[in-house]
């Protein structure tokens, strides 16, 4: 336990915030879990409440208030929706800081946060050996997905999880950087934990892409994690720690944008990152404001960087796909339109939207870790919607909601595929490649 | 803090799981949406059928605990603010449509189904539930009954009260009382359905509603009229009326609300302009077609400097969408915003609006002023922040002082947000000390032992 009053004072710092919070209740239409628990306690409106309780000691129990701020997606629905504009995922991450900084972290979240994810070379040598062994506990559940389910139920629960790649994505990576054919611009890759070792072929349809349309390509191996599994926690040492990292592994090289294929790490960069480094040295902090300014969603990049062209016509439109939109893209950075271009450049694609594309998919990083069953209720509703549409395949540019569509399809038995738009247009590229005939995607 | 033994009632009668004790989930039903100080419930229960808020009802009224209804807990004068210790039920499990019934056009549903829900399910159905309060998204139909609720439509279509065909509920026995029903016409008993509407939740507890629906106008129209004075803009909102033209909507905004709003949303506002009128006209295609004609000649006629008619669907969406971004815009300047909501007959608004002039000048406050013209309901907005304790002081005296000129000009403390905790002590100012002591005594006779919400409406 901290200092109550060191505590207090922290949430001084953020009563401007707090108080911006008019109590219209507006949130309640749009927050997932709200939809499904109906209690004041797990809506903004109710969260930033118990913050106000607490920071005017009518509150006693900073735990209880802890745990109910955990009862959130961090999917920035309220934000967006917000009469106001209160700063709702800014308030969250820092009460969330002080709380754990008060409360101290629960030990297994610490040891995992702490001990692995804070450390490259850990991180790496466990996720290498869990690779190899997952095969002994697991089996192949969909073949459409290439989802595994576990023999035995244990942490795993009843999910059907993408299993861990056996050979990581920056294992892959060419030696040395790409060039940038003249006139092109150059990028620095940040490619994210998820594709590291769940999804490395989206990293590998990155590289095509890019290397397609002449992008020099620079990707550090010793790039870590984003931070935004510590700052959820509330473990802001953590995060500070990565933002540190990474700013050596990218901050003083030359390139025009930073891309990330992940709609949570791209989020995190650009809007989180220089709201919570205030803690961090002058240079770094710069750095780190930096970076953020370059940082942009891969179809993002594409889409308005390189500037897309109309594909060639195809006969056919062999396949429907139907496209998901990320809370952290179209929510945090208004991206919706770009993938969906990404996604044309593919002749043989018919885009199919379905209902609610923007609803939240429930993962919410850590959240499907500890409200499982919560996060597979909201999951539902987005499967019930992709499978109305009629698509084959679901694109979504964020591997953490690529996980949850995984599973939710893959329990409910669904021959859908799912796809980063990246995946969908370098499979074009393929094509070309290969000829006629090629595969569908 | 509600004896322990009440909330082993509760936990039999309804399970555990819909019976909140802990200090966290009690203290998140303390508030509404009103700008008043929180009071923490000694205890939060969610019955999950009819059935469960009936004993709710009278457990509550067996061991004498405060009760306060909450729904969605938008309401902007603390008529869902809890007695300190108290129970607070939540309807929120209540959710049902029960009917929709498009022969007879009326539909049944439980308290706790959310207003823009049902309208669209109505909708769907080809037909037309018109009261859309500002909360309309996240509002409950139970909690729009209790507080009479109003929106943008109030002119021509009228308030939630021209649409309640009956209620069911509960008195403080926990005895079902049924009142209306499903026809036109029903003059049975006594207009006890009249007598829940706006009742705040202080004469009994709501479990079913029986409300009205209408077919839906076949085409509408919409314009945006700009004044470069406001009594021009008043002027033509009484001469509408009197050319007996009755718009769907008829709203204003005034020169600090147009200019937030322009800065906020960048959609091509006039920010010149000292008034706006958005004006929408509905029913049969060729009606539509000549009053909206008729209302853009009285405009021109009364000093409009422009006219925007609306072309089409898109343009009609980007008349209201400066309407709809008024409150959003004008809380973004500060940290507190009062919504007031004091009615004036329709042809006082050139008075009411001057005298918001003067009161924002006398007390150095900042007010934006929209609203309802059409219908004398305006929303003088302060902007402020509570936490400035001199401020606050100047902002109380001028909220006085609002309905202070109100009344002189013969109108309302309240057209559509209630009476509640925020607006009672004002209440005699408007009717006399009988009115409120009858008030009393029918409340007494009804629930003797005043559990039914406590405090509001009548004091104690």
């Amino acid at each position: 336990m901290g200092d109550v009053k060191e505590l207090l004072r922290l949430f001084g710092e953020i009563d401007d915030e707090l108080v911006s919070c008019m109590r219209c209740g507006m949130c309640q239409a749009v927050c997932p879990v709200y939809a499904e628990t109906g209690l004041e306690a797990h809506v903004a409106r109710g969260k930033i409440a118990l913050l106000e309780g607490l920071s005017h000691e009518a509150l006693k129990d900073p735990k209880a208030v802890m745990d109910r701020l955990d009862m959130c997606l961090l999917c920035g629905s309220c934000a967006a929706a917000c009469p106001s504009g209160v700063r709702v995922l800014d308030i969250f991450l820092k009460a969330k800081a002080f709380l754990a900084g008060y409360l101290g972290l629960p030990p297994a979240q610490r040891a995992l946060l702490r001990g692995m994810l804070a450390n490259r070379r850990v991180f790496d040598s466990v996720m290498t050996v869990a690779s190899k062994l997952q095969g002994l506990v697991t089996r192949p559940a969909n073949e459409v997905i290439g989802s595994s389910c576990a023999v035995f139920s244990g942490i795993l629960g009843g999910r059907h999880f993408m299993p861990l790649a056996k050979t990581a994505f920056h294992k892959t990576l060419p030696a040395a950087p790409l060039q940038a054919r003249s006139g092109k611009p150059s990028v620095a890759f940040f490619y994210g934990c998820m594709v590291d070792r769940m999804f490395p072929r989206i990293g590998q349809a990155v590289m095509k892409v890019l290397a397609h349309h002449g992008v020099g390509v620079l990707a550090p191996v010793d790039q870590v994690c984003c931070g935004i599994p510590a700052l959820s926690s509330g473990d802001l040492p953590t995060f500070e720690k990565l933002v540190v990292e990474n700013v050596a592994a990218f901050g003083d090289a030359s390139f025009d944008v930073l891309v990330t294929p992940c709609a949570t790490c791209t989020s995190t960069i650009r809007k989180i990152w220089p709201d919570m480094c205030d803690g961090l040295p002058g240079e770094v902090r710069a750095r780190a404001k930096e970076l953020a300014a370059k940082t942009m969603d891969i179809s993002e990049f594409l889409a308005k960087v390189l500037g897309l062209a109309a594909p060639a016509p195809s006969g056919a439109k062999r396949t429907r796909v139907t496209v998901h939109d990320p809370c952290h893209l179209k929510k945090s950075l208004g991206v919706f339109a770009e993938p969906r271009a990404v996604i044309a450049q593919n002749p043989e694609v018919e885009i199919v939207e379905m209902a609610a594309s923007d609803a939240c998919c429930g993962c919410g990083g850590s959240f499907t870790l500890k409200h499982y069953d919560i996060s597979g209720r909201i999951g539902k509703r987005k499967r019930d919607n992709v499978v109305a549409s009629g698509a084959s395949v679901v694109a979504a540019g964020c591997p953490a909601c690529l996980l949850q569509l995984s599973d939710m399809l893959s329990k409910s038995g669904d021959a859908v595929a799912v796809m980063h738009p990246v995946e969908i247009y370098a499979q074009a590229l393929e094509q070309v490649e290969q000829g006629p005939g090629g595969t569908n995607p | 803090m509600t004896a322990n033994a009440l909330i082993k009632d509760f936990q039999q009668a309804l399970g555990k799981e819909n019976v909140l004790a802990a200090e966290a989930d009690r203290y998140a039903y303390s508030y509404d949406s009103a700008v008043l100080d929180p009071a923490v419930p000694g205890v939060v229960v969610r019955p999950t059928d009819v059935a469960g808020l009936g004993k709710v009802v009278k457990l509550c009224n067996d061991a004498g605990a405060p009760l306060t209804v909450r729904g969605s807990g938008t309401n902007l004068s603390g008529g869902t603010i809890p007695k300190a210790g108290g129970v607070v039920a939540l309807t929120g499990a209540l959710n049902k449509i029960l009917e929709i019934n498009t022969e007879d056009l009326y539909a049944r549903v439980e308290p706790g189904v959310i207003t823009a829900k049902f309208a669209a399910e109505v909708q769907a159905k080809g037909l037309f539930y018109p009261p859309d309060p500002g909360s309309q998204a996240v509002s409950t139909l139970g909690g729009n009954v209790a507080e009479n609720a109003g929106g943008l439509r109030g002119l021509k279509y009228g308030v939630t009260k021209d649409y309640v065909m009956g209620v069911h509920f509960f008195d403080t026995d926990g005895e079902l009382i049924k009142a209306g029903g499903r026809t036109v016409k029903c003059v049975t008993g006594l207009n006890l359905t009249g007598l829940m509407v706006a009742s705040e939740g202080t004469l009994g507890v709501i479990s079913e509603i029986f409300l009205k629906l209408v077919p839906p106008p076949a085409a509408a129209k919409a314009m945006m009229a700009i004044f470069d004075d406001v009594e021009a803009a008043s002027r033509t909102v009484a001469a509408i009326i009197a050319a007996k033209i009755v718009p769907a909507t008829l709203e204003f905004l005034d020169n600090f609300t147009i200019r937030t709003v322009e800065e906020f949303s960048r959609a091509g506002l006039p920010v010149e302009a000292k008034a706006l009128l958005l004006i929408e006209v509905d029913g049969h295609p060729a009606m539509v077609e000549e009053d909206a004609a008729k209302v853009e000649e009285l405009c021109r006629a009364h000093g409009a400097k422009r006219i925007q008619v609306a072309k089409d669907a898109t343009e009609r969406n980007k008349v209201w969408e400066a309407r709809r971004a008024a409150l959003s815009a004008l809380a973004r300047v500060s940290p507190t915003t009062v919504l007031e909501d004091a009615t004036v007959p329709r042809s006082k608004i050139p008075d009411m609006i001057k005298a918001l002039d003067g009161i924002a000048a006398k007390y150095k406050l900042t007010i934006g002023t929209f609203g309802h013209a059409g219908d004398g309901n305006l929303h003088p907005t302060i902007l402020t922040d509570k936490r400035n304790a001199e401020e606050w002081h100047r902002v109380e005296a001028a909220v006085d002082e609002i309905f202070d000129v109100a009344l002189a000009l013969g109108g309302t403390l309240s057209g559509e947000h209630g009476i509640g905790l925020a607006k009672s002590k004002y209440l005699e100012k408007e009717t006399t000390r009988g009115t409120i002591l009858y008030s009393r005594r029918l409340k007494k006779a009804l629930d003797p032992k005043g559990i039914l919400n406590p405090g509001k409406i009548m004091g104690e």
